[in-house]
């Protein structure tokens, strides 16, 4: 399948590897394979003591759409991504009445908004 | 058969305690009598009107109204020991699932998202932690489990924390494939996924699926652009109606473009930007709507103009519709790209009043 890639995707995503766990959850929850479970950098932090040696690396960060599945699912809170909808009607109806962006549509194809 | 009312103790029953009011939905086969309750079992196989109201949806008829009653259901002759599928409570998103689910047993738990399909909640946190431990407690289904395992679409981990509910509610979540029919591969390998399960597709058949709603929800724009045109081709002389429909089929040509050739050529239209791309559609079909109506130099610019800013615009809106744009590109989006299709449309329809005044 054909990566289709978009404006400053990916660039809110931060991932602290000293405290992933290895454990795999971003990495099935992510709908772009931004991220793989893979060996621990040898440059990553010395002084500190890793808590694993495999550990979540992103490898597709201009395929992140910013969803924050990782996060939200991450057990020890190592993922930090600014998330939110990516629609344009949604961010200009929140410009014009004031709010936080928010989709109002009310079904769409499953799998995908407005 | 005895029919029995819903449950009328609380405000909003719930599927899977008592049978429906007859007739019920036309997807319940028939009832699974578990511990004095009534599990509805629903069929694997959409029927005539499932298939209409999907057409329904997808050019945007009632949209909101397509909804499942949430609950507890059953698919198959399942046993304590089955799997437990949550699902949405959007219409589309039940029959996808259980299309797919013909020779499987399985419980399936259905929550209320408004309607909503699974992402779209997932993202506004209708399909999150908090409603679906509040269903699972509401619908009792642990006492008609031996296990305490729960299979989530992927797409809702938006909303759902599996940590949280683990904490909350002492289920597993286990993300289940992106799409419903990757479910009896899925089961089959014992809830293993592989890496394309995982992928959101976005290929030209689902483009295309999502254009419908575009266009129906470009209908204030055919409307203006019909009000236009009859302004546009005055005064109303011999040769008004010949004007009107020149350029009334360049302008809804335009607004075509951007509801269904924009998503078909989306991959291969240069720029991230789906505002560029549009654009760059629209300054196309302007060029050769102008050819094809012989306008002269002044108009075809106007024309040109008029279409990149509208097709930009339209093109825009269709990043809610698809599957990997991120809000702050977005925003970027529209807060750079608006004041140039607000300045273009303007500028065109200066450069075509000179046309139609000056002939030039």
């Amino acid at each position: 399948m054909r990566t289709l890639y978009y404006l400053k995707n990916g660039e809110s995503l931060e991932l602290d590897s000293l405290h992933c766990t290895g454990c795999g959850a971003c990495v099935d929850v992510c709908p772009h394979a931004v991220l793989v479970i893979g060996e621990r950098a040898a440059c990553d932090d010395e002084d500190d003591t890793p808590s694993s040696d495999e550990v979540a690396r992103i490898v597709n960060r201009a395929a992140c759409m910013e969803c924050g599945a990782c996060a939200k699912n991450c057990p020890v809170r190592a993922i930090k991504v600014e998330s939110g909808v990516g629609c344009a009607q949604a961010i200009i109806l929140g410009k014009l009445r004031g709010t936080a962006p928010d989709c109002d549509c009310a079904g769409g194809k499953s799998g995908s908004c407005c | 058969m005895k029919f029995t009312a819903l449950q009328k103790k609380e405000e909003r029953p719930l599927a899977g305690y008592k049978r429906f009011e007859a007739p019920g939905p036309a997807y319940i086969e028939d009832y699974l009598e578990v511990k004095d309750r009534q599990i509805p079992v629903i069929g694997t196989r959409l029927g005539f009107m499932d298939r209409l109201g999907a057409v329904k949806m997808r050019w945007g008829f009632g949209r909101s109204g397509y909804r499942v009653l949430p609950g507890v259901y059953a698919v198959g002759h399942p046993v304590p020991d089955s799997p437990v599928l949550v699902s949405a409570n959007y219409k589309l998103s039940f029959d996808a699932l259980r299309r797919e689910l013909s020779g499987i047993a399985a419980w399936i738990l259905v929550i209320d998202t408004k309607g909503v399909n699974v992402w779209c909640a997932a993202g506004k946190g209708s399909f999150g932690t908090a409603e679906l431990a509040s269903k699972l407690a509401r619908t009792r289904l642990a006492d008609l489990l031996s296990h305490r395992k729960l299979v989530l679409p992927q797409l809702a981990a938006t909303g759902v924390s599996a940590p949280e509910l683990a904490k909350g509610a002492r289920f597993q979540a286990i993300w289940g494939p992106v799409m419903a029919k990757d479910l009896p591969a899925f089961l089959a390998a014992g809830m293993q996924k592989d890496k394309e399960m995982r992928l959101v597709p976005f290929g030209l058949r689902d483009r295309m699926a999502v254009a419908p709603v575009e266009f129906t929800q470009a209908a204030p724009f055919f409307g203006a652009a019909l009000a236009l045109s009859c302004l546009y081709a005055l005064p109303g002389d011999a040769q008004w109606f010949g004007r009107f429909l020149g350029i009334l089929g360049f302008s809804w040509g335009a607004i075509l473009a951007a509801c269904f050739a924009f998503p078909a050529l989306l991959p291969v239209l240069p720029f991230r930007a789906f505002a560029l791309k549009g654009a760059l559609l629209g300054t196309a079909w302007g060029l050769c709507a102008s050819a094809l109506l012989g306008a002269p130099l002044l108009g075809a610019a106007g024309l040109a103009l008029a279409s990149a800013a509208t097709v930009a615009f339209l093109a825009m809106g269709f990043t809610g519709a698809s599957t990997f744009t991120s809000q702050r590109g977005a925003t970027l989006e529209v807060e750079r790209g608006l004041p140039w299709m607000l300045g273009a449309l303007a500028l065109a329809l200066g450069l075509g009043l000179g046309s139609r005044l000056f002939g030039i």
